[in-house]
């Protein structure tokens, strides 16, 4: 029932257990026993909501930052990746291959805030060698959802 | 003028319930589980691949049979699937759909007033296809209490003399009832004794949701005995790709060929290299739209549990087939109403055949909020049905 479990409230993360019981086909104290086994193993880390910033009348800019960063001796990419997700301001944090070591996405109120992070913390880290700013213009697909996506049913209405 | 028609046209009757039919086509803002195919759109890298064909100018006739390179993907999935080997070469066609596999299996196999037993409720284009290839339909009734299951005792008793042809429409549409492989043997054990044919119409086949599929084919002495029809319309959510198969003996495949071959020449070029693609790399795709189905299915029948409706619980396809006898209404009765005051359109099970009265077929290929939202409706006109009947 895991993976079921897992793949139903990585979309819908609001859904109660009775719903859940009734889709998986078990008991909701077997559905509540295993979220919070879940939870308590750090396999389910948190639950969020997609929101579609834009739409509002707050001011949001998004940014995705190359960093390229000297490995520390004894602790490789952990220490320095953990002082770069310490600031609040910055949503995630990734290890990747190829042409830079760190990928940052960092969300502000303004263009001005990202490139005063970017200027007055993140590059005058010590192990930061250098970065790329990239910022986002528009959003057409977040964690799996299309943004502004409207599904209209166009079968026709009945058939055999 | 003369009449310029054919009787044998004429004297087959339109769909029984087409009034109803037409009601719900008016009726634009009602919420309809009437519908036979996925809601999922085609996943991604198969209509890529379509694209792609169209991108390259592959814009011609395949041989007639189908590309080769897609019967062998088809022979790699039955026998993946069902352990039974299809030589791509002569015992597989690549039909429009499996309903062009349907009729010319029927018309290839069939001689004026040889007897096709056609198990109902079913697929409304099993009878007229017999009528068309000039056999005699008969038809079994199913019963709810055997869960819509043919047993041996229904299927001996409809055997006569003229007996050429069983369909077996498994797992079932309208019912969503299947047959396990005890049920299996006992129909392929009478098959083989009165020298049967079974045209096995498994569109279904993926949208299991006990135990695997197990096709009739893969008993013994069935694969000679044995048209297996299949396709990409609901596995695949693929049906205006228009894209069957049929897998059988030479000898039938060779016949039906030359039907295909002068009325269809061959199936449609972009849907066969889309369909390569399915079958290469869809696996993993048709089991996330099962499982999505499966949820669905459950919150259905759990919902009927709730609203005391009596409904057996179906292991196939994505129809449950509640009964609503207790309301002393036809089906198409009870399904003007509920479309007229609660603008919910369901199908009444007499579209699939007289025995299906008083049953309603109900399609879970939509969305859970979409069901949810037509549940709390039905739920509503079931309760006011029971109030107003307890006054009288």
């Amino acid at each position: 029932m895991r993976d079921e479990l897992l793949s139903i409230l990585e979309k819908n993360s609001r859904i109660d257990f009775k719903e859940l019981a009734i889709l998986l086909d078990k008991t909701e104290e077997e559905v509540l026993n295993e979220i919070l086994k879940l939870e308590n193993e750090n396999i389910i880390c948190g639950y969020h909501t997609l929101i579609n910033w834009e739409k509002t009348d707050i001011e949001k800019v998004s940014a995705i930052i190359e960093v390229k960063v000297t490995p520390q001796r004894g602790q490789g990419f952990d220490h320095i990746a953990e002082r770069i997700y310490n600031y609040p301001e910055v949503k995630s944090v990734y290890l990747i291959s190829g042409g830079y070591d760190l990928l940052v996405t960092l969300e502000e109120k303004s263009l001005k805030d990202i490139a005063a992070f970017v200027s007055d913390k993140l590059s005058t880290l010590d192990s930061v060698l250098s970065t790329a700013t990239h910022f986002i213009l528009k959003k057409y697909k977040d964690h799996g959802t299309v943004i502004n996506h409207t599904s209209k049913d166009e079968r026709e209405k009945i058939m055999p | 003028m003369r009449n310029f028609l054919s009787d044998k046209i004429t004297s087959i009757k339109p769909s029984g319930i087409r009034k109803f039919f037409d009601i719900v086509y008016e009726m634009q803002d009602a919420i309809s589980l009437g519908v036979g195919e996925p809601d999922f759109d085609t996943p991604w890298f198969i209509r890529d691949e379509g694209i792609y064909s169209l991108e390259k100018g592959r814009t011609f006739y395949t041989s007639n049979s189908g590309l080769k390179e897609l019967r062998k993907e088809i022979s790699n999935y039955i026998k993946r699937t069902q352990n039974i080997f299809y030589n791509p070469d002569n015992e597989i066609i690549v039909t429009v759909g499996g309903s062009e596999a349907i009729d010319i299996c029927l018309r290839a196999v069939i001689n004026p007033g040889d007897e096709v037993i056609i198990p109902q409720p079913s697929y409304v284009s099993y009878e007229p296809c017999a009528i068309l290839a000039d056999a005699k339909p008969v038809i079994v009734e199913l019963k709810a209490k055997n869960e819509f299951r043919l047993t041996p005792e229904e299927l001996s008793d409809a055997i006569t003399e003229k007996t050429k042809v069983l369909v077996l429409p498994y797992p079932n549409n309208p019912t969503g009832a299947i047959m396990e492989k005890d049920d299996l043997e006992k129909i392929a054990k009478i098959a083989v004794e009165k020298d049967i044919l079974v045209l096995s119409d498994e569109i279904y086949s993926a949208l299991t949701y006990k135990g695997q599929h197990i096709s009739i084919a893969s008993l013994d002495g069935m694969k000679e005995r044995t048209v297996l029809i299949n396709g990409f319309s609901k596995a695949y959510a693929m049906t205006g790709w228009r894209l069957g198969y049929a897998c059988g003996p030479e000898a039938v495949i060779k016949q039906m060929t030359k039907i295909h071959q002068y009325a269809i020449m061959c199936a449609p070029t972009t849907s066969q290299y889309a369909a390569v693609e399915a079958l290469k790399k869809g696996d993993e795709e048709v089991e996330k739209m099962r499982q999505s189905y499966n949820q669905r299915r459950r919150f259905l029948i759990n919902a009927f549990e709730q609203m005391n409706l009596n409904c057996f619980e179906p292991y196939g396809a994505f129809y449950v087939f509640p009964c609503i006898k207790e309301f002393g209404m036809t089906s198409e009765e009870f399904a003007t109403k509920l479309l007229m005051e609660e603008k919910v359109a369901v199908v009444p099970g007499t579209a699939f055949g007289d025995c299906a009265e008083g049953y309603l077929r109900i399609s879970y290929a939509y969305s859970l909020d979409n069901l949810k939202e037509a549940i709390s409706r039905i739920d509503r006109f079931v309760k006011n049905l029971r109030k107003t009947s307890s006054h009288l």
